[in-house]
């Protein structure tokens, strides 16, 4: 029995209000907000187990090093790695991705080369393929989407020539919500000999993922939107690849020995993992993936399903509201443009006087944005505490913003 | 000390106790706002520092300090939109010298509108005024 309110309970922010008014909090996807267990942890962290990991040998060292390297641990079973040691600790998907681009990528493309992107990526996973267009003279090919913002899997494959060296893809669109078949493109590509990085930003947050069964060579996720802090996540790159990466940053942490001509550098992950990490940070995060496996991703999944189906039977149903996206099985995001101008902050701002969150932007996808036809647009965001009360407050939010805006 | 239009802007929002209507009002004003050409939707007349696009056209007539200071404007976002006729009424008709002189922030802050807008519609707020006051010192 999922009990939506038990799990409202475990987030302390829900609590207060904003404006005068109960916070609805729909901006899930620009970033997600902590249980207890999370604050609990990183405050225990700091206050009772903290000192630099991997370093000393006194007691504190030790036990800060077997709580942060315990993480690894509990972010390969969230992700359905079987050897953790394909899970590198990152500071967020951008840092994971920059790292599959210097590490793995600038090494080995030649100008010409091509990178397939569908045009919904997120400008993490953009604009790092755009130095190596700028630097190194890789084409990068665009993969449109659907008319109901879909992406055809296949579309994906045809893109694939015998110059793509990879191909980067979302697994769940950040402002259309729309759930990628990347099992598919993984397929489709490893036979055509390109390798796949999918940007589970979204994705792991609101599905049960399993990497191994994707087969993808990289799969990044971030922290801050797994109800874990800033300044975590991981990037599960397949030992393969790996082997293949030089590394990127270069610091304490990562190596063997330093000498004055000669460097050697530690055995994956560590060889990518440069400098103090954020030591908390990912002991929050491991405190954030267990409370979700506590609850169960396929009940989170089944939840935010239900939210979906509800907030797009209400939002459907405005008939001066454009929702973009309507993919078969999205996730529960919703981005929309309202009839006779207003704009996205216009109805942002005028939310907000009602306690309702959500983002109006570009929702940093540019080339998405440039492809619907929109400058901007506002996006309401479901997660695992979110409750179809809420999905009636934005809608009567709505309703004002249309009296008001017009 | 702010024009008559100003002070008028003040009573009238001293009746509108409450957050709607203030908003309906500022957005009313802007929708009476004429739009700009395309010709003057240009980066010389943008502003940068908000979160939505701003334009802010200035139109000095007369010499020195004793010329007088007007500008019309435009924004994509209505709410925005209702800003700028409210620094219209603030601004429009001064001498620049005047212009030069008035407290932006504290005149607004007579509206209780200020409290009203996000801080980052609040800087964008700040970022007209700073235009004003930049067309203002090179008049």
């Amino acid at each position: 029995m999922y009990d939506v309110q038990r799990i409202r309970a475990d987030f302390p922010i829900l609590a207060r209000e904003v404006n005068g008014k109960p916070l609805t909090y729909l901006d899930n996807g620009a970033s997600a907000q902590k249980p207890q267990a999370v604050i609990d942890a990183v405050t225990r962290g700091y206050a009772e187990e903290y000192s630099n990991v991997h370093r000393g040998l006194h007691t504190l060292s030790n036990l800060s090093t077997e709580r942060y390297e315990a993480v690894r641990g509990t972010i390969a079973r969230f992700l359905g790695a079987a050897d953790e040691r394909e899970i590198v600790f990152t500071s967020g998907t951008t840092e994971g991705i920059n790292l599959v681009c210097y590490g793995w990528a600038m090494p080995r493309i030649e100008p010409g080369d091509e990178i397939v992107l569908s045009v919904m990526e997120h400008h993490a996973n953009i604009v790092p393929w755009h130095f190596l267009r700028e630097r190194h003279g890789a084409v990068l090919k665009w993969v449109e989407t659907e008319p109901d913002g879909s992406l055809d899997p296949q579309a994906v494959i045809d893109a694939i020539g015998p110059r793509t060296r990879l191909v980067a893809v979302t697994h769940m669109s950040n402002v259309l919500g729309t759930v990628v078949d990347v099992a598919a493109i993984v397929k489709g590509a490893h036979d055509k000999g390109a390798a796949v990085l999918v940007d589970g930003s979204q994705a792991a947050v609101h599905l049960p993922v399993d990497v191994d069964a994707i087969g993808a060579d990289f799969y990044a996720v971030t922290g801050h939107k797994l109800y874990g802090p800033s300044g975590s996540g991981a990037i599960h790159i397949r030992r393969e690849r790996m082997d293949e990466m030089r590394p990127f940053m270069g610091g304490g942490d990562m190596i063997r020995e330093v000498h004055r001509d000669e460097v050697t550098y530690a055995e994956p992950p560590m060889k990518f993992e440069a400098g103090t990490p954020g030591i908390v940070q990912q002991i929050g995060l491991g405190a954030a993936l267990d409370y979700m496996m506590g609850l169960g991703m396929e009940n989170i999944a089944a939840h935010e399903a239900s939210l979906r189906d509800y907030a797009r039977e209400r939002l459907h149903g405005l008939n001066w509201l454009k929702v973009h996206g309507d993919a078969p099985g999205k996730g529960a995001i919703f981005s929309f443009t309202m009839a006779g101008g207003a704009h996205p902050h216009d109805i942002s701002t005028i939310l907000d006087k009602k306690g309702v969150a959500v983002r109006a932007g570009h929702h940093c996808a540019g080339p998405l944005m440039d492809h619907l036809g929109e400058t901007a647009t506002c996006r309401a965001s479901f997660g695992l505490y979110n409750t179809t009360g809420e999905v009636d407050t934005l809608v009567e939010a709505l309703e004002l913003c249309h009296d008001l805006l017009g | 000390m702010a024009r008559p239009d100003f002070e008028e802007l003040v009573d009238t929002f001293a009746f509108l106790d409450d957050w709607e209507e203030r908003y309906r009002h500022v957005i009313d004003m802007g929708r009476a706002l004429p739009p700009l050409d395309e010709a003057e939707r240009v980066p010389a007349t943008k502003v940068e520092g908000c979160a939505s696009q701003v334009w802010l056209v200035p139109e000095i007539e007369g010499e020195g300090t004793a010329a007088t200071l007007k500008f019309r404007g435009e924004s994509d976002a209505m709410i925005v939109k209702g800003l700028i006729a409210v620094l219209q009424t603030l601004y429009n008709g001064l001498t620049v010298a005047e212009a030069r002189d008035v407290d932006a922030q504290a005149e607004l802050a007579r509206l209780s509108l200020h409290d009203h807008l996000s801080s980052q519609r609040s800087n964008g707020l700040k970022a007209m005024v700073a235009r004003i006051q930049e067309i203002a010192a090179r008049a």
